[in-house]
């Protein structure tokens, strides 16, 4: 694992990484970097999709809920009005399709991330503490076909980093 | 009224929104610094001694009100609507500033939003706790609060899906969550700044476990950025339409002064301009007792002090509606329920309302007195105040005079009604005392996204990788 002063640096050195075959690694920074995601080749649109789903759920079931409970379930004679008002239904499915869009934003950002995870290998590394406050880093997995401790290490201090540390499992 | 010293006369044309200098380093020092290093202050301890004891007061006011029932309010026909639902109003529409700014800010690109989204965000949270005390405790018996969900239950009954008042249920209720979830992802990254910087045990266990292993990694960012997002898309329809639903509150009914197509947009519009005002008087001495003047700047307040004007115009024009529509509609009932409110017994308060309301704020057109925040304080609570008083407006006002004049009232808050109010505004501020002291006021993440450095310089990096 290197460790970098500023995002630019990052994605120098992702670059370089990628041009000289390496595959597996993953990037730690303070703030969101766009470009760093791109470099990656960090492609996930599971996200969206899961809220659109929730959303549609959302939708249909608090239309339904109105509905049914309305209609079938409990339905009450006001002057022969009509039973199925559906308008009236609306701000209901309205607000369970923000609800359960948002609910599938948050649980399935947390599920996708693998969070709540207290224990992973990273922060085994001393200065680790700095990638939440001002530093970036770059770690080459093990599971790499071509990684290889002192191979890969090597190359780490081609890429002009701060630092370079060995993530301890 | 002269200018103060500190802006210089073209302030608001090309100032940043961070003052020039900062790093990584010292905006997350500056912020974290708050929460960590300075201990308890003497200033934030009176402050919230003097909350905590109106908290107190509103234990005590609801634990009466629970032992003897709804008869100590002032409520009573044809008033049976008064401050609890005022007030229920006042606070819903105050916390509304804080997801327009976190929201629909963000989805407008407007970079300013990013120092005040955060304490903005908790704003809304703590009024909207402030908010849904009042229904419940209206309801004479609140411990049956929960027959307001649906849920199957031994009596085979539903709630009546056609009503506005289970609409409120639902708008509230999910206003709330929505609200919530967006401050806790917002405060995920700097919870795990704190974990990193704490230097006492129980400060790591805590921030650590809140950050729940938050480490930063670039596709847990990728994702956190859709996320958040969505959650802001998700929340820009949803903040209009909760004023929209508690103006139906109103508006479906056939009382005179409550039945208007106006309504959903001129509370929402009235919402925005409670929210501001209140995030201005938040702001105002926060970022001076604990010297955020870098981050949260005079540029910042002259945006707010704009975007309240704009919308105190929205609300002026609205009252102007309801006078035009009373008098185009050729409706009695219409027509007495605006003399009544220019002339009956309760005028004086009116005419408060259009002096706090329309009159005042007008001083926002000059862009000195924008920069002044001893002004732009004093406005922004005579606008706290002008709004409080348009929701006692239309709400007593209308009732007092029914249909017939048999069964007209008066109406007037008693000591529980005050001792409840005040007793809420002891909650907000107890809870936003809390929140400063434990929680970074400020998104330290988002604003290192400000810092020069944060950008990633296209051409050495093409360099570098070729």
């Amino acid at each position: 694992m290197a460790e970098f002063g500023t995002p630019t640096a990052l994605v120098a050195a992702i670059h370089k990484a990628r041009a000289a075959g390496y595959r597996t690694m993953d990037a730690y920074s303070p703030i969101p970097v766009e470009e760093v995601a791109e470099a990656l080749h960090i492609h996930d649109r599971k996200l969206p999709l899961l809220v659109l789903i929730g959303g549609i759920v959302g939708c249909i079931g608090g239309f339904a809920l109105a509905t049914w409970t309305s209609v079938v379930d409990y339905p009450i004679n006001v002057g022969g009005r009509p039973l199925f008002s559906w308008p009236s239904f609306i701000p209901i499915t309205f607000e369970c399709t923000v609800l359960v869009a948002a609910l599938s934003a948050v649980l399935g950002l947390l599920a996708l991330n693998g969070l709540p995870m207290p224990y992973h290998p990273v922060f085994n590394v001393p200065q680790f503490a700095l990638a939440t406050r001002e530093k970036f880093f770059l770690c080459i997995e093990a599971t790499d076909p071509q990684f290889d401790l002192k191979e890969t290490r090597r190359f780490l201090e081609t890429l002009e980093a701060l630092s370079i540390a060995e993530v301890e499992d | 009224m002269s200018p103060p010293p500190t802006s210089p006369p073209d302030v608001t044309v090309r100032q940043p929104f961070i003052e020039p200098g900062h790093t990584f380093e010292s905006v997350t020092d500056k912020i974290g610094a708050i929460v960590l290093d300075q201990g308890v202050r003497r200033g934030w301890l009176i402050g919230f001694t003097i909350s905590f004891a109106l908290l107190m007061l509103l234990l005590f006011a609801l634990t009466n009100l629970v032992a003897q029932g709804i008869g100590i309010w002032g409520i009573n026909v044809p008033v049976a609507w008064g401050f609890d639902i005022v007030n229920f109003v006042w606070w819903i529409g105050i916390g509304h500033a804080g997801t327009l700014i976190s929201a629909i800010l963000l989805l407008l690109r407007q970079q300013w939003r990013t120092s005040i989204n955060r304490f903005a965000e908790a704003m809304t949270l703590f009024a909207v706790a402030c908010a849904g005390i009042y229904p419940i405790a209206h309801l004479g018996r609140p411990w049956l609060a929960y027959w307001l969900f649906p849920y199957p239950n031994t009596m085979g009954m539903w709630p009546n899906f056609r009503s506005p008042l289970v609409w409120d249920v639902f708008a509230v209720s999910t206003y709330a969550t929505v609200s919530f979830m967006f401050w806790f992802v917002g405060l995920i990254p700097d919870l795990a700044t704190l974990r990193d910087r704490s230097e006492s045990r129980v400060g790591r266990f805590i921030y650590g476990m809140l950050a729940m292993g938050w480490r930063g990694s670039a596709l847990h960012w990728h994702r956190y950025e859709t996320a958040y997002l969505l959650l802001a898309g998700l929340s820009t329809p949803l903040v209009v339409s909760v004023h929209t639903i508690v103006s139906f509150d109103f508006a479906v009914s056939v009382v005179p002064g409550w039945h208007a197509t106006i309504f959903p947009p001129y509370f929402v519009a009235g919402a925005i301009y409670a929210g501001f005002a209140m995030v201005l008087t938040l702001a105002i001495p926060l970022r001076r007792y604990y010297g955020l003047q870098d981050f949260i700047t005079l540029r910042h307040l002259d945006n707010m002090a704009r975007v309240m004007l704009a919308t105190g115009l929205v609300v002026a024009y609205g009252y102007m509606m309801e006078t035009f529509v009373a008098w185009y509609s050729a409706s009695n009932y219409e027509a007495f329920m605006v003399t009544n409110r220019f002339f009956g017994p309760y005028n004086k308060l009116y005419w408060a309302l259009i002096f706090c309301n329309v009159i005042a704020p007008q001083v926002l057109w000059f862009k000195k007195l924008r920069l002044h925040q001893g002004w732009l304080f004093l406005t922004s609570i005579i606008v706290s105040i002008g709004m409080w008083l348009e929701r006692y407006i239309i709400i007593v006002v209308s009732l007092h005079r029914d249909f017939l004049p048999s069964s007209w009232g008066m109406y007037a808050g008693t000591r529980w009604d005050w001792a409840t109010f005040v007793g809420t505004m002891g909650l907000f501020m107890s809870l936003l005392f809390l929140f400063i002291r434990f929680l970074p006021m400020i998104s330290i993440f988002e604003m290192r996204t400000m810092v020069p450095d944060a950008k990633v310089d296209e051409d050495a990096h093409a360099g570098g990788a070729h």
